[in-house]
């Protein structure tokens, strides 16, 4: 089996944490204002560790956090060979006239980032909508939409696969490049 | 990501589902659920999709329900009342539905007084077919959202006592509950005057009672139904007083149980025949979440089935 090849390991994956947060905090000076929203299932993952981050930084100052599931806004919906299973949305705040990033794992297509922003239509009207993705596979995207900060870009083929591993579900934190599709 | 879906393109009833396909159903009403409680109670997912609610039989809260699920997906609707069609100029239901079919219906939920009009149906036709009542056979999605309520209200239904009390003779929802009940791992017992209790019953892995009392001594959870009056056309019971006397439910008998058992009821209600107002408005009863539940269970239904490859 294709064990992958790393392109984050461990060490540089704390780091580059780090420095998302101090550019979320750069262009976020108005805190109150401010709300994480991690995408289901895999950018729960780095919302919750980048809210962890801010919160030791912050030493306690409060910014809103929720979790968005776009399983019912997917466009592909009806032409997938077998629908995928809905997860849960937390959001217990309206994002009327908030600045709202949306956080994932990866930003490929654009298609989840692009079902993300009509969900949260639903949840009010945001000032500002901004992405945020361990991963950007830049030249694959089908949508005109960009990543505001990136963990690290990745230039690959379309029939690469890059995974990003979680400490708090897969043990330990790395980003894998594999030639191929993987579980 | 994890993927799922039904075994099944129609929810013909509740004993053609798997236990799977009940619990993938139940996880994704409790999204929906999360939808509809939400300001803005409205998802996109079949804004593509077009479902005619066909009701051959009359009713209220089932078409309002399904109606009101099909709108909060984005579907578009189109209603068809049998009293005021062609059906009563002669037309047979399959040319009916055809006919509906023609302009480009993806599914169809029905409602029809003959039971097993719906295989009938699903034989010949390629649109997913929901059975929303077929005449005294089954009511899945009313089997559905009483057991969600239940397993809302008091946990897993594995062990559980659930009683049914009432008609189950003439009753499609009793037949859909014991099948849904089963499914799930509980113990389920019918309470009702013999005339009203089917003969090979037990053979479904019920139990039989007789006294409304002993009933709920032994239950977690009555499921009340309704004395059909409009389905009987001889005289099973000798008056709606003496079945309000014998099998109706007041706050007394259930005080004097010495426990806090659920009541639900799949409406309409007859307040003073079956439940005495006191039981209906009590803390014990969830017969308003039921009433929640079956739009957010009618989604998953829909959602689940129009997801499903053919």
């Amino acid at each position: 089996m294709d064990q992958g090849k790393i392109i984050v390991s461990q060490e540089r994956f704390q780091l580059t944490l780090m420095r998302l947060c101090h550019q979320i905090l750069e262009n976020h000076i108005d805190l109150e204002n401010l709300c994480l929203i991690g995408i289901q299932e895999r950018g729960v993952f780095l919302a919750e560790r980048l809210t962890d981050e801010l919160t030791k930084m912050l030493k306690g100052q409060p910014f809103h956090y929720g979790v968005l599931d776009i399983t019912f806004y997917r466009d592909d919906f009806r032409r997938r060979d077998v629908p995928i299973r809905a997860s849960a949305t937390h959001i217990d705040f309206l994002v009327e006239n908030k600045d709202v990033i949306l956080v994932d794992d990866v930003l490929y297509t654009g298609r989840t980032v692009h079902a993300a922003m009509a969900a949260l239509q639903d949840f009010g009207r945001p000032r500002k909508i901004e992405m945020l993705c361990m991963v950007d596979r830049r030249f694959n995207r089908h949508f005109p939409i960009k990543a505001d900060y990136h963990g690290i870009a990745v230039d690959a083929l379309d029939d690469a696969y890059v995974k990003v591993n979680w400490k708090q579900k897969h043990g330990e934190d790395q980003v894998l490049l594999f030639a191929g599709k993987v579980d | 990501m994890s993927q799922s879906q039904l075994s099944t393109k129609h929810l013909l009833g509740i004993k053609y589902i798997t236990k799977e396909d009940i619990e993938l159903i139940f996880k994704t009403a409790i999204e929906f659920k999360d939808v509809i409680n939400r300001p803005i109670k409205k998802v996109p997912s079949l804004r593509d999709v077009t479902v005619a609610n066909v009701f051959f039989e009359n009713s209220t809260r089932t078409r309002i329900s399904f109606e009101l699920a099909e709108r909060r997906l984005s579907a578009d609707v189109v209603n068809f009342a049998a009293s005021s069609s062609s059906v009563s100029k002669g037309e047979t239901l399959l040319d009916t539905v055809n006919n509906i079919l023609a302009m480009k219906v993806d599914m169809v939920v029905m409602r029809h007084p003959a039971p097993g009009a719906h295989h009938f149906l699903s034989k010949h036709i390629d649109a997913n077919i929901i059975n929303a009542g077929d005449g005294t056979h089954e009511h899945p999605t009313q089997a559905l959202l009483d057991a969600f309520s239940i397993q809302e209200k008091i946990g897993s239904l594995v062990g559980k006592n659930i009683v049914i009390v009432g008609d189950i003779l003439h009753s499609r929802v009793a037949l859909s509950n014991i099948f849904c009940l089963k499914k799930l791992g509980a113990n389920v017992m019918v309470c009702g005057p013999a005339t009203l209790i089917p003969k090979h019953i037990k053979s479904l892995g019920v139990e039989v009672e007789h006294n409304i009392k002993k009933a709920l001594e032994w239950c977690d959870v009555a499921n009340v139904l309704r004395i059909q009056l409009e389905r009987q056309d001889i005289k099973y019971i000798p008056s709606l007083r003496e079945y309000a006397i014998y099998f109706g439910i007041n706050k007394q008998l259930l005080e004097s149980i010495n426990k806090d058992i659920v009541i639900m009821h799949p409406g309409p209600i007859n307040r003073g025949v079956e439940l005495t107002s006191d039981v209906a408005d009590s803390h014990q009863s969830i017969i308003l979440d039921q009433v929640e539940n079956g739009v957010a269970i009618r989604m998953a239904v829909l959602y689940l089935l129009a997801g499903r490859r053919n």
